[in-house]
């Protein structure tokens, strides 16, 4: 299963925000963490997380710093600020209406039987 | 292969990688970077999963996707870089180039600064701007024009034959502006006023073209340069209106008229000081935005030629002859400039090596109907300068001009002709337009240094 585009693209600023609420980190940690926590369902491509980081580093959630790190190697990190934890919350706020909904909705799909016909775990 | 040289092999993959990605303009040197810290945890995952490090580049490279696609993803967020920004002190870049473009800054700024002081200085003598208007006419060019030799040849690192030449050159202009008796109202006067910027801007060509003089190419750059440096010196003059403009108007509504000072203070010293920047902008911005002047060139060449050929159209339709007045020598004289301009700024942008086009035929119409107007002008006016007028300085200068100027483009137009009909090389061109530039420079030395005491000081 590919989760699609648009909703990769629409749920990319919570999850960002949100792993960087657990502290400050880099690009290709974010990515890991990502992969992780959808097991491995969620594929992001570098295109869509640098750009993203960037954006709201300029939106003024997020702040970078430059560290280096074995030798003469320099990683960008990322870390969250008060404006990005308000974001995050405020976001968070609309996600949660929207699982809700969707989850009513599948329930009461579930009650009245036809979902049983869908087969799940379409993930194998 | 020993881990090693596995490794130095590595590194030089991704520097290969590295340099690939700067080739794109919307990656800049920090996303590299960030982008390389990625590709290399990428490939130390690899390598601890039992990859070598050549196969964990490969299959990291490749994780990462195509270069065009992640670069649209960031021009996306930075659309910015799309537009090429003039980065007047480096950030981007090697640390040598951004030092290099800081010194240059810091010699623009004396370089200005020393022009607005110098063209105040003369008041320090009681030379004042508002009672001494015929000394800063003939003299302004000196002002500027010498500052922006001394920048030019700064940057170049110019030997001292060169600097010899040049201060001796400016000395000359200097001698000529200011040692002949002329009068307030004297027609040389006006002469020496026009001629000396031409003479001294082709003094600053030779510091621009340094040690390179005879080089044709050289002198083309310098063609561009001027084209550029005057477009920019406009572009500058017109933001000094506006903001005289606004000084004007904001004091004068709290009651101080700042008259004096623009008219003594702002004025002169920012045109002198602006000539110099406008200078250090061609010089700094080089390769960073579009040359103006062949886009204008292409733009006007078409409306002049279509503007030319209906004046010839009407001349033969109504027979009627052209009315010679007084100003008509120098109103076809600037005619044939902008005849000449279009011409030069259109060889100034083309690939020698690009076969014909429609455009260049539209550039041999555009020379041949402004010959063939400024024949029908000079028979017209040769039967009257003689018997009617007399000889007078200016008229001198407008014919010796109109000369030069029909000579050159009779040339052209036979050079354009011969290579349209593949006979000869472009390049045939370039060099006659180059090679004619000392006439230019030695006709305004003469107007300025042997038509005074011609004339008497008339």
């Amino acid at each position: 299963m590919k989760v699609a585009k648009d909703l990769v693209a629409a749920s990319a600023t919570p999850m960002v925000l949100g792993i960087l609420a657990d502290g400050e980190s880099y690009g290709y940690a974010i990515l890991r963490r990502i992969n992780e926590l959808s097991g491995g369902e969620l594929d992001w491509t570098e295109g869509l997380l640098y750009p993203l980081l960037h954006r709201l580093e300029r939106l003024g959630y997020a702040q970078s710093s430059w560290q280096s790190v074995a030798g003469e190697r320099r990683r960008k990190y990322y870390r969250i600020t008060d404006k990005g934890l308000a974001e995050l919350a405020e976001q968070r706020r609309q996600w949660d209406t929207v699982t809700d909904a969707l989850k009513e909705i599948w329930l009461g799909l579930g009650e009245r039987g036809p979902l049983t016909a869908i087969p799940l775990g379409c993930r194998a | 292969m020993t881990a090693r040289t596995g490794q130095e092999e590595l590194a030089a993959q991704f520097e290969q990688w590295r340099r690939y990605v700067l080739r794109r303009r919307e990656l800049q040197p920090s996303d590299a970077d960030e982008l390389e810290d990625h590709l290399r945890g990428s490939v130390d995952e690899l390598i601890a999963a039992g990859l070598s490090p050549d196969e964990a580049f490969l299959v990291a490279v490749k994780r990462m996707g195509s270069l065009d696609e992640l670069s649209r993803e960031f021009a996306r967020e930075h659309s910015e870089r799309l537009w090429k920004q003039l980065v007047l002190t480096g950030e981007a870049g090697s640390p040598a180039a951004d030092t290099r473009s800081r010194r240059d800054m810091w010699a623009m700024v004396i370089c200005a600064a020393g022009a607005a002081v110098s063209i105040k200085a003369p008041e320090l003598f009681g030379l004042r701007l508002a009672d001494d208007g015929a000394f800063y006419a003939r003299n302004f060019a000196l002002f500027a024009l010498p500052w922006l030799a001394v920048f030019l040849a700064w940057r170049r690192h110019a030997r001292r034959p060169l600097i010899a030449t040049l201060v001796a050159l400016f000395g000359l202009g200097a001698v000529a502006a200011n040692a002949y008796p002329l009068a307030e109202e004297s027609k040389s006067l006006v002469l020496t006023s026009i001629h000396l910027p031409i003479a001294l801007w082709l003094v600053v060509g030779l510091a621009y073209v340094a040690d390179d003089w005879r080089s044709s190419r050289r002198r083309m750059d310098f063609i561009r340069f001027t084209g550029e440096w005057l477009i920019y010196f406009v572009l500058i003059a017109l933001g000094g209106g506006v903001l005289s403009l606004f000084l004007y108007h904001t004091f004068n509504a709290i009651g101080i008229i700042p008259q004096e000072f623009i008219s003594q203070w702002l004025l002169p010293c920012g045109a002198v000081a602006g000539a110099v920047v406008a200078g250090w902008l061609v010089e700094a911005k080089q390769s960073v935005v579009e040359n103006i002047a062949p886009v204008l060139t292409r733009l006007f060449t078409p409306l002049f030629t279509a503007a030319l050929l209906a004046f010839l159209v009407a001349v033969g339709w109504t027979s009627h002859g052209i009315n010679v007045d007084r100003e008509a020598l120098i109103l076809f004289d600037l005619l044939l400039i902008v005849v000449l301009g279009l011409l030069l700024y259109s060889i100034s942008a083309r690939d020698p090596l690009a076969p014909t086009g429609l455009f260049d035929k539209l550039q041999l119409a555009l020379v041949v109907s402004a010959l063939a107007i400024d024949v029908l002008v000079l028979l017209a006016i040769t039967a009257r300068i003689t018997d009617e007028y007399g000889t007078t300085p200016n008229r001198a200068a407008a014919l010796g001009e109109n000369l030069i100027l029909l000579a050159n483009l009779a040339y052209s137009a036979w050079l354009l002709l011969r290579f349209i009909r593949r006979r000869a090389p472009f390049t045939a061109l370039e060099r006659w337009q180059t090679g004619y530039l000392p006439v230019y420079a030695g006709w305004a030395w003469i107007v300025v240094l042997l038509f005074p005491p011609l004339f008497s000081y008339v």
